[in-house]
């Protein structure tokens, strides 16, 4: 029963209480590149989601394996391995969006959280929660791009998926695109945003 | 063994990308077919949406395609080469060569509906990354008819807006010759005009290295098409 608990913490934390995106702050490069619009959003962050899973129950498997002198290298190999199979499926299967993401696949092996993760999780736990440990980063992750995503899309270019959503009469009682918004340091306002409001919610994450 | 020695680690190295390698070159090898076959419809999509068609889905595209367009090879002079075939040619390296010596893929749109149209691909440079197209015309050889653009990885909501219909309408109607005269469409800042009497569209705020990029592109690929051109007009 205790073991259920903690497994279920395992995916449940990294959603809010420990999020890598707000509460570690990484993974940020990829938060400013890929959330001006939301489409391109989600599917980065289900890509980090199947990369992250895969990694580290692979890693996790091959742990004790490892020469601890060369770890990270090996870490890279697995990483990079998944990135580029990714990217290749994507290509044969979903040609489309693997057009729009292009070169931001491939930057997912330069995410730190994925580092991360792999170095202070997979390399000290079993496969099974080293999945779920892959899962709920990669969901914490991905909230926070699809909120930023939506933020950028909604004010930056009035369209949420591609759709029109803030209506014509709008623009034409003087509602203007906020064009900020789509520049990459409206990212960073909003991720700012998100950890301020969290962290009034939630005093454990105060600085003392 | 053990596992902190050189000879392990260096077994362990070599082993692991030996699996890796191998895992990578059997997804490559088995997914390339498909990967080509998607490239090779992509291509084929953004040739027709150049006319403004837009098949449903891969099987009316090839369709289309193949009932309609017909490619041809020219080169500077005008002239037709034989043996090359237009679809396969590499438009992003013969647009690094100088105009004379380039091979030149045209494709020649025929339709009941809306008549014939020669459709000319292009390619450039963007801000971060390659940007290409296809400018189709009208009979006359200088009336645009429709144009497709799109690039690798322009910023999104700024320099990327240029594969937008918003983007591409503008080009629709201008033209190529004014009194006799070759002028590629050129790409201004909204509000501005060009120096000499060339056609002109608005380019995109905020997206201005990307604009530059379609407008130099626009250029450098069209003119060596100019002879061909000139002898539709007459």
């Amino acid at each position: 029963m205790a073991e259920k608990t903690s497994y279920k913490s395992i995916i449940l934390n990294p959603l809010s209480q420990n999020n890598p995106v707000v509460v570690q702050i990484l993974g940020i490069c990829s938060v400013l590149a890929v959330t001006a619009k939301l489409e391109p959003a989600i599917v980065m962050g289900l890509s980090v989601i199947a990369v992250l899973a895969f990694s580290n129950v692979i890693i996790s498997l091959i742990r004790n394996t490892i020469p601890t002198n060369i770890r990270i290298i090996v870490q890279l190999v697995v990483v990079a391995g998944l990135v580029v199979i990714v990217n290749q499926l994507l290509q044969a299967y979903a040609y489309n969006v693997s057009k729009q993401l292009s070169v931001f696949i491939g930057l997912i092996i330069t995410n730190c959280i994925l580092m991360g993760r792999l170095e202070a999780f997979a390399m000290s736990n079993r496969p099974w929660p080293s999945f779920l440990d892959g899962v709920g980063n990669g969901l914490g992750y991905t909230i926070i791009l699809i909120i930023v995503g939506f933020v950028r899309e909604l004010f930056g270019s009035g369209t949420l998926l591609g759709h029109q959503v803030i209506p014509q009469w709008c623009y034409d009682h003087g509602y203007q695109n906020n064009g900020l918004m789509i520049l990459p340091p409206m990212a960073l306002i909003v991720v700012a945003c998100i950890i301020w409001i969290q962290r009034s919610f939630n005093k454990d994450l105060q600085d003392k | 063994m053990n596992k902190q020695s050189n000879t392990y680690t260096l077994l362990y190295i070599i082993g692991i990308v030996v699996v890796v390698g191998t895992a990578l070159a059997i997804v490559s090898t088995t997914l390339k077919s498909l990967q080509e076959k998607n490239a090779d419809a992509d291509k084929m999509k953004q040739i027709l949406l150049s006319v403004n068609q837009q098949p449903e889905n891969i099987d009316s595209l090839t369709a289309i395609f193949n009932r309609c367009v017909e490619g041809i090879t020219i080169n500077a002079e005008g002239q037709t080469v034989a043996g090359k075939k237009a679809f396969d040619i590499n438009v992003a390296n013969e647009s690094k060569k100088p105009a004379d010596e380039r091979l030149l893929p045209l494709y020649i749109f025929r339709d009941n509906e809306i008549g014939t149209k020669y459709i000319i691909p292009m390619n450039g440079n963007g801000l971060w990354g390659p940007i290409w197209g296809y400018i189709s015309l009208n009979e006359d050889g200088t009336t645009v008819y429709g144009a497709y653009f799109s690039h690798q990885g322009e910023t999104p909501g700024l320099g990327a807006e240029i594969e937008k219909p918003f983007f591409r309408d503008r080009f629709k109607g201008k033209t190529l010759f004014k009194d006799g005269k070759f002028l590629p469409i050129e790409i201004v800042k909204a509000g501005q005009h060009p120096l000499g009497d060339a056609d002109y569209v608005d380019g995109i705020s905020g997206g201005t290295i990307t604009s530059k990029g379609v407008g130099a592109m626009i250029d450098n690929c069209l003119v060596p098409y100019r002879q061909f051109l000139e002898t539709l007009k007459k």
